[in-house]
């Protein structure tokens, strides 16, 4: 059972992230969406953004590998190998562009545990080169437990 | 393309149903895009090693494939401001079988300042993959 007192507990991400329109086209690729303001800049730029936009998901990308390093913290005990994905939700201030360098803070938000399980929430703070919140990345793990 | 109107939006209205496609060679292209390697979701012997019935889908390929909904709606897919979702159900893709996955979606609210609520529903099999599936859109 993971102790509640670990809410609160911050681990600053390591650097920052150049978000890459390779890394965006090959994400909407993989997603099977053609949507041009993806791929093509200049389709992107009649929509108001400085280059290809990222979709909606895309920050899972950072999100996933930065919180499992945060919670890979020895103190927490936790077993990755038994982790299920229970909930994921992104809150957006504007979009995520070609270009943008992106520095993430990740923050365990909730604990609980349910029949031998814990449930963690982890919010991702990604922002920009400027200081500004871009973007944040919340998701729910569920370490299950060794009977369920 | 453009952002869609406030105004030409109406609470109640239907977006989809819209029906997408996946199967092991879109799960391995999505694992090298998002950098999610679980061999869960491309290793039928692993999955079944931990209790699983089959290779798996990620959550958030089959989380992406809902986000397309909202994004082709939108007509914008910067217009997303915030966008979660339960994974209730995991989306079995057997070998050499394309697994069908039908979005659909309706207008929930009409919001203050141009926003919009969208619920949507994924549905695989006949059962519901997705739960609490909402997005919140702002409009031109």
């Amino acid at each position: 059972m993971l102790s509640p007192d670990f809410v609160g507990r911050v681990y600053p991400g390591v650097g920052t992230h150049e978000i890459q329109a390779s890394s965006i086209a090959a994400f909407a690729r993989a997603i099977n969406d053609q949507n041009p303001a993806y791929l093509d800049p200049q389709a992107a730029r009649l929509l108001g953004y400085l280059d290809v936009v990222a979709p909606p998901t895309f920050l899972i990308t950072i999100a996933l590998e930065e919180s499992h390093r945060a919670m890979s913290d020895p103190e927490l005990g936790l077993d990755w190998t038994r982790v299920v994905h229970g909930d994921q939700r992104f809150e957006f201030k504007r979009a995520v562009v070609a270009g943008d360098r992106l520095s993430c803070v990740s923050r365990i938000e909730a604990i609980k545990t349910v029949a031998g399980s814990d449930f963690v929430t982890v919010r991702a703070d990604f922002v920009d080169a400027e200081s500004e919140l871009v973007a944040s990345a919340i998701s729910l793990l569920v370490f299950r437990g060794l009977d369920s | 393309m453009s952002r869609r109107t406030y105004e030409s939006i109406q609470a109640g209205e239907a977006i989809g149903p819209f029906t997408y496609l996946v199967n092991r060679a879109i799960l391995i292209a999505y694992a090298d895009a998002s950098g999610d390697q679980n061999p869960i979701h491309q290793d039928e012997e692993f999955a079944k090693s931990v209790g699983l019935p089959g290779v798996i889908a990620h959550g958030m390929f089959t989380m992406a494939t809902a986000g397309r909904a909202i994004t082709d709606f939108a007509g914008d897919p910067g217009a997303v401001l915030e966008f979660g979702t339960r994974f209730t159900k995991p989306v079995l893709v057997p070998a050499g079988v394309d697994v069908v996955l039908e979005v659909s979606g309706v207008v929930a609210e009409k919001l203050l300042d141009r926003k919009v609520r969208i619920d949507l529903q994924v549905v695989c099999d006949g059962v519901k993959v997705l739960g609490l599936t909402r997005a919140i859109v702002a409009l031109a």
